[in-house]
């Protein structure tokens, strides 16, 4: 898997990885054009609400006021599921979520699991882990199969394989699963998933989802799905797994009117998913375990400056809008989460390998404004950059022209000899030596032409200074 | 409950562990729940409404002529020689969804026939629980879903679906909204993904 590949002592190279997408012109002009579609199609939904702004400041109110009371929330949805004879596990890392999963697996002499996407069974690297122990994961979501058999990490939270085009599609399920590599119709490689995909879900041992919200009063594990596989995987076999961050929780049922009402108009720009599905314990006959799993949440809601990115519902819509993260695909981000949220949540589990991650914004505030639960993230990104400066882990060239920067900016004298060096070097140096390596800001764009005089030359022979 | 917590042989049980980290982290200040505001909602006809949104997402609508008996006219609409599965009494003439060994008994079923407690104008989702179901994969494995709602049971939102206590009577519960879908190739939107390929909902 990519985001668990490589040299994990290493600052990711988005920047590199990035520069790799962009010289695919197709891949990339479908991407963009793609990801800014459903950016578009959720401003129409936005459009359709009057009280949108009203619904976001709601959803962002509700989720501050559980975190805060998060211990409280948890005990009550616990007590809740138990008593329709749930059981519930808690898990301090990914480490106790995989083993969790394992003995559940080996009480009942399970083999194989159906499971719906769930970002967190990614974050605990879950499925590699499963499979070195003898259990085979079928991922059921569409998406989440092509990169499975691809053998990729999903590019996007939403829609996983969204960086890959039909011909890509084609060739990963000849490889794979059979099926014709000349055959690129969406509709039929749909289908041939579809037909291959079935069986192993009636034959799991076991299935498995991820959980949108969890309900403190009334126990309700919420799964919003397009695709009928999360309803399938939880409702064939004997046993039903949900893998839920501790984060998911809401106070009220009522909380789901204004959370199930802005998730799938931010995420996909439709009214609503297909399947908005509850479940509050298990089928006659049937079990269901929920494990809770931290994983450093409880560590992001003691840090003053990024606990709010616990709010998240993860729609995707900040990727979706964000032009870097449109323009450089998931997977450049090397990191479970990507886009603008990744950016903010990844350093938090390790602030080496994705210090670079908040340097891939041009802290537009996009993601910001279109964040369901209003999340200041583009705030965020900013805060991550002065704290990863502070600790020493910003790259050389960055940490000296930023220090040599510090060191003009804050001498009037300096930033006059500095500015006026800039006009003439602009005008006079060759191409080759203005260009250089050094200059990373000219590598795709022109430098602007230089004025024939600094602003401070022209005030002082326009504007005479006023007598006091 | 009584039985041992599966971090139990560890000296501090992860749950406690974890409630006590939560506690000792939580955010500074005072964030008060706010209570939730009535939205002006769906205006016009709720029938008309259901019938435009519920087209949006790939379902359709249909019916029932005046005076006509509702087994006859499914019948007459499923054809004959196909595998037809009913999860309600009212029509004794289809065999019955729960008549399988297992879930996966279901999986032939060419047409399943459910009937919805309600209906939502907003977005044209019927509410289906494990009562309604008998069976619940009958949603999900038939290749195609019929779904029987009275037009007097559709109401305005989701907000309001979301006040009742029908969520509180079953231990699954699914707000279906038109047939299974994805769009994870190249954004093509495709009807049938994994569950049923079309949805057709009654009005009787």
């Amino acid at each position: 898997m990519s985001a668990s590949a490589g040299d994990k002592s290493k600052p990711v190279d988005h920047a590199g990885a990035a520069a790799a997408f962009v010289a695919d012109t197709p891949h990339l002009a479908f991407h963009d054009r793609r990801l800014w579609e459903l950016r578009q199609k959720r401003d129409g939904q936005m459009h359709v609400l009057p009280e949108w702004q009203a619904l976001r400041s709601l959803a962002s109110a509700i989720k501050e006021h559980t975190l805060s009371r998060l211990a409280d929330y948890l005990e009550q949805f616990e007590a809740q599921v138990t008593a329709r004879g749930v059981t519930v596990h808690w898990a301090r890392d990914a480490e106790e979520h995989n083993a969790i999963v394992l003995r559940i697996m080996r009480d009942h002499k399970a083999k194989t699991i159906a499971k719906s996407k769930s970002m967190l069974t990614e974050e605990c690297e879950m499925v590699p882990y499963l499979a070195r122990h003898g259990i085979t994961t079928t991922e059921t979501d569409l998406g989440e199969r092509i990169q499975q058999l691809d053998g990729e990490a999903p590019s996007h939270i939403v829609v996983p394989s969204v960086h890959k085009l039909r011909e890509d599609v084609a060739r990963v399920f000849a490889r794979t699963i059979g099926g014709d590599p000349n055959n690129a119709d969406p509709h039929a490689l749909a289908e041939h998933a579809r037909v291959t995909t079935r069986p192993l879900m009636l034959d799991a041992d076991i299935g498995m989802t991820g959980a949108n919200f969890l309900v403190a009063e009334t126990g309700a594990v919420v799964v919003c799905t397009n695709e009928g596989n999360a309803d399938l995987s939880a409702n064939l076999p004997k046993v039903h797994i949900v893998s839920a961050g501790i984060e998911k929780l809401v106070p009220r049922q009522a909380d789901l009117g204004v959370f199930v009402r802005l998730l799938s108009r931010s995420a996909l720009g439709s009214p609503i998913t297909q399947y908005t599905s509850h479940f509050r314990g298990p089928r006659v006959g049937a079990e269901m375990h929920i494990i809770l799993v931290d994983n450093g949440r409880s560590q992001r809601l003691g840090e003053d400056d990024f606990w709010t990115s616990l709010k998240c519902i993860r729609c995707g819509a900040c990727m979706n809008t964000c032009p870097v993260y449109r323009r450089s695909g998931g997977l450049s981000y090397g990191a479970v989460y990507s886009g603008p949220i990744g950016a903010i949540i990844n350093p938090s589990y390790d602030p080496v390998r994705y210090s670079t991650l908040p340097f891939a914004s041009t802290l537009n505030g996009s993601c910001t404004n279109v964040c369901p639960v209003k999340i200041n993230i583009h705030d965020q990104l900013y805060k991550w950059r002065r704290v990863i400066a502070e600790r020493g882990l910003l790259p050389k060239n960055k940490s000296l022209s930023l220090r040599i920067a510090g060191h003009v900016l804050a001498s009037p004298r300096l930033y006059r000899l500095a500015t006026g060096a800039a006009r003439l070097a602009v005008r006079y140096l060759p191409r080759a030596l203005l260009y250089s390596k050094l200059n990373s800001w000219g590598r795709d764009r022109e430098v602007p032409a230089a004025p024939q005089e600094s602003f401070a030359a022209w005030a002082a022979r326009n504007r005479p200074a006023k007598k006091p | 409950m009584g039985r041992a917590q599966p971090s139990g042989e560890k000296a501090v049980s992860a749950r406690d562990d974890i409630l006590a980290r939560i506690r000792a982290r939580r955010p500074e200040g005072d964030f008060p729940l706010p209570t939730l505001p009535q939205f002006p909602g769906v205006m016009g006809d709720l029938l008309e409404v259901f019938t435009t949104n519920l087209a949006v997402m790939g379902g359709q609508c249909v019916h029932l002529p005046a005076g006509e008996p509702l087994g006859p006219f499914l019948r007459a609409r499923l054809g004959r020689g196909r595998l037809i599965r009913s999860s309600t009494d009212e029509l004794p003439e289809f065999s019955r969804t729960d008549d399988v060994a297992s879930p996966g008994g279901l999986k032939d079923v060419h047409t399943g026939i459910v009937r919805a407690r309600f209906g939502v104008a907003e977005t044209g989702s019927v509410f289906l629980s494990d009562r309604e179901l008998r069976v619940n994969t009958i949603a999900y494995l038939a290749q195609h879903l019929v779904v029987l709602l009275d037009p007097a049971a559709i109401i305005p939102g989701i907000a309001d679906a979301y006040l009742r206590d029908d969520f509180t009577s079953a231990n699954y519960v699914s707000l279906m909204t038109g047939p299974s879908a994805t769009a994870d190739i190249e954004g093509v939107l495709i009807r049938g993904a994994q569950g049923v390929r079309s949805l057709t909902v009654v009005f009787a």
